[in-house]
């Protein structure tokens, strides 16, 4: 065990954790931000997206070792208000159904679009094929983040 | 008459010798362009390697080849834009897109998921800090190629990265190479120990780099 300070979502969190656990772990277990879901652990699935000075990481991925003195977001700092145009674009197309996934998807449809502001639906296809939806709600997400695009 | 043709004939001899040897001559330079450019499938060289041993090297980069096709190496040296995965090199999952600078393209980055160190477990992402595939503007393709095309392709400063013999030397100490001895898990390892490829790099470079002739 030891000691780490990660920046999350605006504020410094002190953690006595193993220098291998994942930084999913710390936030859902050691900070209670529960928004950022497990899924599968081995960066298959996507749901544990968190960004980390803005480019997209797969939270279950990264061990806390590696994100001291960076700056860590997760679905509940995308917005104050929840009112990031992809969270906007997400209510106006009601996109999710189990809603599992969304986090994740949310995270990564953001950093797309922090990067390519215009994107086609092809590069909106390769940005998002690694986040899994088991409710299939990629018709929806699709839309959703053409929608959000204009805002952009 | 006699005299002027057996002055003729010394002549026509005399000249028959020069033109003879000035045959050998372009005979044997033109083979020597031949190796050095390694046309009608030659050995071919790199001039300026320290010694010119083909048989050393050409055994040394039979060894070389068997680590750069194996799965550790190539798998990031894809024909495609999409890098390849696991011991049987299927495409890699998600179908990450190798990006203009080889590094990913927006919310879909080989960063997102190998970190500068991993997690440990025997399907968790590898983690190194520089993990990419070659840039789209040289793509150093593997897959797919010959024994004689990889190294033709590996000693070309246009094809590999813009590396002189020094800097391709060099480049067995890339920690990206290493990692490929190191990604943990229940990965296959290449065939060769580390110290042992790099022994065989070292002799099939110093030995002239000589591309095998298929
Ligand atoms: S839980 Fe991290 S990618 Fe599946
Ligand atoms: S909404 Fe159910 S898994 Fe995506």
């Amino acid at each position: 065990m030891a000691l780490y300070t990660i920046n999350v979502n605006g504020k410094n969190h002190q953690v006595d954790v193993d220098s291998d656990t994942p930084v999913l772990w710390v936030l859902r277990d050691n900070l209670r931000l529960l928004g950022t879901k497990y899924g599968c652990g081995i960066a298959h699935c996507g749901v544990c997206t968190i960004h980390m000075d803005g480019e997209a990481i797969r939270s279950c991925a990264y061990p806390i070792s590696s994100v001291e003195n960076k700056k860590i977001v997760t679905i509940e700092g995308l917005s104050e208000n929840g009112d990031h145009p992809v969270q906007k674009a997400w209510i106006e197309h009601d996109v999710p159904q189990c809603g599992y996934c969304q986090a994740g998807q949310i995270m990564s449809a953001a950093s797309l679009l922090a990067q390519n502001p215009n994107p086609s639906d092809e590069e909106i296809r390769r940005a998002m094929n690694g986040n899994l939806c088991r409710c299939a709600t990629y018709t929806r997400i699709n839309k959703a983040i053409k929608t959000a695009s204009k805002e952009m | 008459m006699l005299m002027d043709f057996r002055t003729t004939s010394l002549k026509f001899r005399k000249h028959s010798v020069i033109f003879l040897f000035s045959a050998a001559l372009f005979s044997a330079f033109v083979l020597a362009c031949k190796a050095k450019t390694g046309s009608n499938g030659e050995y071919t060289s790199l001039p300026e390697a320290k010694k010119q041993d083909s048989l050393a090297s050409i055994a040394a980069f039979k060894d070389v080849y068997s680590v750069l096709m194996h799965p550790r190496c190539m798998n990031c040296h894809p024909i495609g834009d999409i890098p390849l995965q696991g011991d049987d090199s299927h495409l890699h999952n998600m179908l990450p897109q190798r990006g203009p600078d080889g590094k990913g393209i927006a919310s879909m980055k080989c960063a997102n998921c190998h970190a500068p160190k991993g997690v440990p477990g025997d399907h968790t992402p590898p983690g190194n800090p520089k993990w990419h595939l070659p840039p789209a503007d040289m793509k150093m393709v593997f897959q797919g190629k010959s024994a004689r095309e990889l190294a033709l392709q590996l000693v070309n400063p246009e094809l590999n990265g813009h590396k002189d013999m020094q800097a391709l030397r060099e480049h067995a100490e890339d920690t990206l190479v290493k990692s490929g001895w190191n990604m943990g898990g229940d990965r296959e390892l290449p065939p060769l120990s580390y110290e042992e490829f790099k022994k065989v790099w070292y002799t099939w470079i110093d030995n002239g780099a000589y591309a095998p002739s298929n």
